[in-house]
């Protein structure tokens, strides 16, 4: 019991001002901002976006992208709002519709080259490229990520983080449409998903190793 | 009744909301009156999941460190019971695993459980058998017999002993000296006897 009242007195006496959080959307929102006008800059400065107009003329394509960059977003807000203690846990499904859609599209493209090009359709196309492309780009973004969510201390950081790594691994996902002027083939398709469930892998079981590796958690 | 009861913890949640929210700019005092408020609140919720009381105190302490370190976390807008509730249950759970974890690793230790690596340490039949060593003694011839029984039973000093017996002190311990090499032969007979 005194230990208890002990606890409460030290805390009390250590009750510094703090800066309350504001709120989780805001917070996602400066930090895709951020993301995006980054993104927009290097694409512009390398003339990527020429092709990219013309791509989009493509329904399909089109559709495919907004899914990639939609689960990225979606992903991202999940995360900000999962860091938090008292918000629902079923903000981590917010991913789920723009990433099944995600993997359709992407899916019935393949399936079409599959039927166009028969075996042609099976080709490893720039596979190895895309794959260290989104493993290479993840790695920065993730850490940017991790920065702006250890704030809130989350309670459960093996979700905050797995999720987190899905939106990463959209976000350079969709970022790699702008240098893959390819068709995907099953191969690419695979090799995504591969690359994005390494991606939330690895963010995963840093958040459960977290304590060691990073200080400011509880 | 369960009207008034809603009615109550609505009120004592809305205290604890500007509590906490005059905490979060640094006011000891109703921070420390918040934690105060809240900890009978959190034993309750704490007694739900533990038996043992060092465990609901040290659940309860852990959510409290908790609170402190994720206090900037709460938004005076919304409910703080919710808040505090998913800190508490999300300590009390860690703390229950905790406890499986070490529950499938460690065995309690009964004294019954206690051995020894060697062997011979653990059978009945090599304890010393006093009626042995009180047989082997009433073998020895009479000067080693009164030295032991001096000595090393009844734990007299050489000098004691000495006067006792009219024994000089050198006398007694060579006495005592060949009585444990004799009693050594003897109980060693009776071993190989059995």
């Amino acid at each position: 019991m005194t230990s208890t009242d002990d606890l409460i007195a030290s805390l009390a006496a250590d009750a510094k001002p703090v800066r309350r959080l504001r709120p989780p959307l805001v917070r996602a929102a400066a930090w895709l901002a951020l993301f995006v006008a980054l993104v927009g800059a290097v694409t512009l400065a390398t003339g990527a976006w020429p092709e990219m107009f013309a791509r989009l003329r493509d329904q399909r394509f089109a559709v495919e992208l907004t899914a990639t960059f939609v689960t990225g977003l979606a992903a991202v807000i999940a995360a900000f709002y999962l860091s938090l203690p008292d918000r629902s846990r079923f903000w981590a499904f917010l991913p789920v519709p723009p990433l099944a859609l995600w993997l359709a599209s992407s899916g019935y493209e393949c399936y079409r080259n599959w039927i166009e090009l028969g075996p042609q359709g099976w080709r490893l196309g720039r596979s190895s490229d895309c794959f260290v492309f989104i493993l290479t780009m993840s790695i920065p973004v993730a850490v940017a990520l991790y920065w702006v969510l250890r704030r809130a201390k989350p309670l459960d950081v093996t979700r905050v983080l797995a999720i987190g790594g899905l939106g990463v691994a959209a976000l350079s996902a969709a970022t790699l449409q702008f240098y893959h002027p390819f068709d995907v083939t099953v191969i690419d398709l695979a090799v995504h998903v591969i690359a994005v469930l390494i991606v939330i892998g690895v963010m995963t079981a840093a958040g459960k190793n977290g304590p060691r590796i990073l200080p400011s958690k509880i | 009744m369960g009207v008034v009861t809603n009615f109550e913890t609505q009120t004592a949640s809305d205290e604890w909301a500007g509590l906490m929210a005059a905490a979060q700019s640094g006011d000891a005092a109703s921070y420390r009156r918040l934690l105060t408020a809240v900890t009978p609140y959190l034993r309750s919720v704490a007694g739900r999941h533990h038996r043992d009381r060092a465990d609901i105190e040290d659940s309860v302490q852990d959510i409290l460190l908790t609170v402190h370190a994720v206090r900037h976390t709460y938004d005076p807008a919304r409910p703080f019971k919710p808040w505090l509730v998913a800190i508490a249950r999300r300590r009390i759970i860690d703390r229950l695993r905790g406890q499986g974890r070490r529950r499938a690793r460690e065995t309690f230790l009964a004294p019954e459980h206690e051995t020894f690596a060697a062997p011979e340490t653990n059978t009945y039949e090599a304890e010393p058998d006093a009626r042995a060593l009180r047989d082997a003694v009433a073998q020895l011839p009479e000067g080693q017999r009164q030295a032991v029984t001096l000595l090393k039973i009844e734990e007299k000093s050489l000098k004691e002993a000495s006067q006792a017996t009219g024994m000089s002190i050198v006398a007694l311990k060579v006495s005592t000296h060949r009585a444990v090499k004799t009693l050594r032969k003897i109980l060693e007979r009776g071993r190989e006897k059995t």
